[in-house]
């Protein structure tokens, strides 16, 4: 369950970003997971759940952007799907070089 | 409770001791902190369902003041940055830290036994030893004479970078020296926290599957090195050890991997070369 200790790192990030912008409480965060990320998107949402009671987040809505795993081919340089880090084109059989799915992001809050 | 003192350390605090410790001299620490203990007493839940599509329009949708903050940051950056730190400690220091990741019963604390005992006089050695709960594992390395940190990390299911720089604190290994961090036994939750080690090694026991690497591909896609141990057990299971290494390629065409049996010796030699060419790499004898 290291999905606890992200969440817990989560809510600890968005506080001291929250406190440096000199806000008084968080409203949603807005999170990027990708599908390469290695981390159970409803496992994160469960630990920030148990994890946020009595901090900045304790009514903030937690808002996960899920972004799937993208890799462009080596030889043809087609966009293709990667379902892990190391993914092959499916037509000429080449390593992917992963563009996409690898984040693990707090892209913004929204604050009072 | 702790579990040595019946003191009232809570059961989930991550604590770091040397064997001998009467329990209360151990460091109630906690690695990540401040979080456990918000008990404020009003009960107040709330449930959202995260599950339905939100679509917030964070620029005008809250008309009382609220704003958006953007702050794109890694969730993962912290502990990057301290095991960076961790990183530059051991290069200054000449020390060779290795990350020794594998499922429970594995067999990495044998091996690390007969590791120890074998190049004695040889490669100074220390371990931190990472287990949920108990000494047991940092007594079998002390008896080896090697010192030894047990951290405990109560529920969790990893060590991170924090937890290393405060045992490399306590326990300050020699200059020169290997540092070998025995990571609480689990494939998967290990391979996102970088601890500063300058490779992982991932062992696999032939008692297991052999389609492993398959199974928990992380664990093999950031390892350098695969020991394949107890490889005295072979004429008795279904391990087909070049199918396993074949997998493992798959996900990892750089790794290498050496047979080993930690009981019998047997292919030690080849770890042990292994060892002391990374030991030469950063710059120790």
């Amino acid at each position: 369950m290291h999905e606890m200790t992200i969440a817990v790192g989560l809510i600890e990030l968005a506080e001291e970003q929250a406190k440096a912008a000199g806000a008084t409480r968080i409203n949603t965060l807005d999170v990027e997971i990708g599908a390469l990320a290695g981390v159970e998107i409803e496992a994160l949402s469960f630990c920030y759940e148990a994890a946020r009671r009595g901090t900045m987040c304790d009514v903030a809505e937690l808002n996960i952007i899920a972004l799937e795993g993208r890799g462009r081919c080596s030889e043809c340089g087609e966009e293709r799907a990667a379902d892990f880090h190391v993914a092959f084109c499916p037509d000429c059989g080449r390593g992917l070089e992963i563009l996409q799915g690898r984040e693990l992001r707090l892209r913004s809050l929204n604050v009072d | 409770m702790c579990d040595t003192c019946g003191c009232s350390q809570p059961a989930d605090a991550v604590t770091f001791r040397k064997p001998g410790d009467d329990g209360h001299h151990h460091h109630h620490h906690h690695g990540d902190g401040h979080h456990h203990h918000h008990d404020h007493g009003h009960g107040h839940h709330h449930h959202h369902d995260h599950d339905h599509d939100h679509h917030h329009d964070h620029e005008h949708g809250h008309d009382h003041g609220s704003r958006v903050v953007q702050v794109e940051q890694d969730l993962l950056a912290r502990n990057q940055g301290l095991a960076m730190r961790n990183r530059g400690w051991f290069e200054a220091k000449g020390i060779l830290a290795l990350n020794l990741v594998s499922s429970p019963g594995s067999g990495k604390t044998s091996l690390l036994e007969r590791t120890i005992a074998d190049l004695r006089g040889e490669i100074p050695m220390s371990v931190v030893e990472g287990d949920q709960q108990t000494l047991n594992d940092a007594d079998r390395i002390a008896a080896t004479g090697a010192p030894v940190l047990q951290v405990n990390t109560g529920h969790g299911c990893h060590l991170d970078a924090e937890m290393i720089r405060r045992a490399t604190k306590e326990l300050e290994p020699a200059d020169g020296s290997v540092l070998m961090i025995e990571n609480v036994g689990n494939l998967v939750c290990p391979a996102l926290f970088d601890l500063g080690e300058a490779a992982k090694v991932v062992i696999i026991s032939v008692t297991e599957g052999h389609d492993k690497p398959e199974k928990y591909p992380t664990m093999f896609a950031a390892a350098d090195l695969c020991l394949i141990n107890k490889t005295d057990l072979l004429p008795y299971v279904d391990f087909d050890v070049d199918a396993c290494e074949a997998h493992a390629r798959r996900v990892n065409p750089r790794l290498e991997f050496v047979r080993v049996s930690a009981r019998t010796g047997e292919g030690l030699d080849g770890w042990y070369d292994w060892l002391r060419a990374r030991r030469a790499a950063v710059g120790a004898e």
